[in-house]
């Protein structure tokens, strides 16, 4: 049953990145990162928005499937 | 030699994937899915002359054998799970050695047996390089409507659909065990391997993501249906290998996966799991309180901060139990290898840590990795470009066509064109293992006596080849009981000697 030998519960992160934030970043710095970040993702949206199937509503009602295994 | 290196402490074993494709027929919404799914298989029949002739031979096929010990009556069994008879539907082996076939109402391909996850991510991509060719075959006949193919697990009006792994497993290994460790690892392993989804409930009637695209669908925790009161551990007890050595453990929880480091990791830690688990090696209960419930609750939060309740009071993460396998995982090949460990079973314990460090700190870093993550990333920059909620149709399109399998349109592609998803194998490899099988497991044979001799082969199976011969009346079985023989060392030479497979099997049958 429910004997773990010891083992410690695992309460938190690993090595995991750094929260911390130096308090004295330089702000332009993340108002260019961000600005250059949102380009980025407006680019990966233009790119999709292209290839999205026209009538959202009517392509995900009509995918219709069987069940399998 | 390879018995050996196969059962050191390694990711790698016998095993591969089967995935069943969602499918629909432009503009027909009323299609019938299982014509179309024949459609698409005899298109790439017909296109590929070798695979016309040879059928699937069912001799050794027992599905409703169960690994508990008995057997379910053929009466009482609901027909979806009588996957030995045939149909008549449409069924080929490949020159790879993959099955491409009718299941259900699904197009499926099960790749041929690999023996590591490398091999397995490319055989899987060599599988959707296969639907999507054959869909397109399928589309160009005439007055043929063009068949749309998906890698993906739901429809979001209540049906599902599987992709299910299968792994090589040491007979002796006492079930119980398998059951006690695996339940734990496949709750929470979906935080890696999960596909994503837009709805949540079987029938997709509640708005929101959820990690995983199957965990809506599974209600007992161990049990042998596969279509309906779907377990967690699936009990199906069919080795296609020596029983009295062999078990295939058949699992059927997980997600289809496009994106390749997900496939990789969840087909290396789970057959590292494995591993522990026939080595005796984990020294750890994390059994939990109500594993049914957990995986819902693990796939619906995607801050992965849900905490698990384990029947002995602690609770833990996801990430967190799946750090306690991977912790055991790292000591077990310490323990047995020190640093002499193979490339591959270094790398997915890597990858493994690092994508759970970075799961804890900010699951968005895995968005070039993971598919739940890519996925859970687009949607959250259309959420707050366009101010969508989450009961949005675009959203769900976004969900439908991230697993379209057409380079042009699915949006995981367009992804990998973007150079936005790390590959861990390249175009070249993949367009390669369509046609080749791997050399080490007896896919080999398979694949190259349909290659080599189309016109001989009448039928063949995992666990068989089936010739037809010039002169004799009866057809001739060549058994391939052992998935490590019939590897490239082992018959290549013969087979490169054989011009005709009258030559083969005279050379196999005088000893």
């Amino acid at each position: 049953m429910a004997s773990d030998g010891g083992q410690q519960h695992r309460s938190s992160k690993r090595g995991g990145a750094s929260q911390e934030e130096p308090e004295t970043a330089v702000s332009e710095e993340l108002t260019e990162r961000k600005e250059r970040l949102d380009e980025d993702v407006d680019a990966i949206l233009d790119e999709i928005d292209d290839v999205l199937e026209e009538n959202a509503e009517d392509f995900v009602r009509s995918f219709v499937q069987k069940g399998g295994q | 030699m390879l018995e050996r290196r196969l059962s050191a402490m390694s990711v790698r074993r016998v095993m591969g994937t089967e995935v069943e494709y969602g499918i629909s027929v432009q503009g027909q919404p009323t299609a019938n899915p299982m014509l179309a799914s024949t459609q698409v298989v005899n298109a790439w029949a017909n296109a590929d002359l070798r695979a016309r002739r040879a059928r699937w031979d069912f001799e050794e096929e027992s599905p409703l054998r169960d690994a508990r010990g008995f057997e379910m009556s053929r009466d009482t069994a609901d027909s979806t799970l009588l996957t030995d008879e045939d149909l008549g539907l449409a069924n080929v082996i490949l020159t790879n050695g993959a099955r491409l076939y009718v299941d259900h109402a699904h197009p499926e391909y099960s790749t041929p047996e690999v023996t590591g996850p490398r091999a397995a991510v490319l055989w899987d991509k060599a599988g959707e390089l296969v639907m999507q060719r054959a869909a397109a075959l399928a589309s160009q006949m005439p007055k043929s409507p063009d068949i749309l193919l998906y890698k993906n697990n739901v429809d979001n009006k209540g049906a599902s659909y599987g992709a299910h792994e299968n792994y090589l497993m040491d007979r002796s290994t006492p079930f119980g065990e398998i059951v006690q460790h695996l339940v734990p690892f496949f709750v929470t392993r979906q935080v890696v391997c999960g596909a994503g989804r837009v709805g949540r409930r079987q029938d997709g009637s509640e708005s929101g993501f959820q990690i995983s695209q199957r965990a809506d669908y599974f209600e007992v925790e161990v049990g042998l249906e596969t279509t309906l009161k779907r377990p967690i551990i699936n009990t199906r007890d069919e080795p296609h290998a020596d029983p009295a050595k062999h078990r295939r453990l058949h699992v059927i929880i997980g997600d289809a996966n496009l994106a390749e480091v997900s496939t990789f990791l969840k087909l290396g830690s789970t057959s590292l799991v494995l591993r522990m688990i026939e080595d005796g090696a984990l020294p750890l209960d994390l059994t939990l309180e109500r594993p049914v419930r957990e995986l819902r609750d693990v796939s619906y939060d995607s801050s992965l901060r849900h905490l698990l309740t384990l029947r002995d009071g602690r609770k833990m993460t996801a990430v967190q139990v799946q750090w306690e396998y991977l912790e055991h995982a790292r000591k077990h090949v310490e323990r047995t290898h020190g640093s002499d460990v193979d490339a591959e079973t270094a790398e997915v314990l890597e990858r493994w840590a690092s994508v759970l460090d970075r799961l804890e700190a900010d699951p968005m870093q895995l968005r070039g990795e993971l598919d739940w993550v890519a996925k859970l990333s687009l949607l959250e920059q259309y959420r707050d470009r366009d101010g969508l909620s989450w009961d949005n149709a675009k959203l769900q399109l976004v969900d439908l066509q991230y697993a379209d399998i057409r380079p042009a349109k699915g949006l995981y592609h367009r992804l990998v064109r973007l150079g936005r998803m790390q590959r861990l194998v390249d175009d070249d490899a993949v367009a390669s293992a369509v046609t080749d099988p791997p050399a080490d497991t007896r896919a080999y044979f398979r694949g190259r006596c349909l290659a080599q001799y189309p016109d001989r082969v009448a039928a063949a199976s995992w666990d068989s080849v089936i010739f037809d011969l010039p002169g004799r009346e009866s057809l001739q079985r060549i058994p391939t009981l052992d998935p490590v023989r019939g590897t490239r060392e082992h018959v290549g030479g013969l087979l490169d000697a054989c011009d005709t497979a009258e030559q083969l099997f005279a050379a196999l049958t005088r000893q």
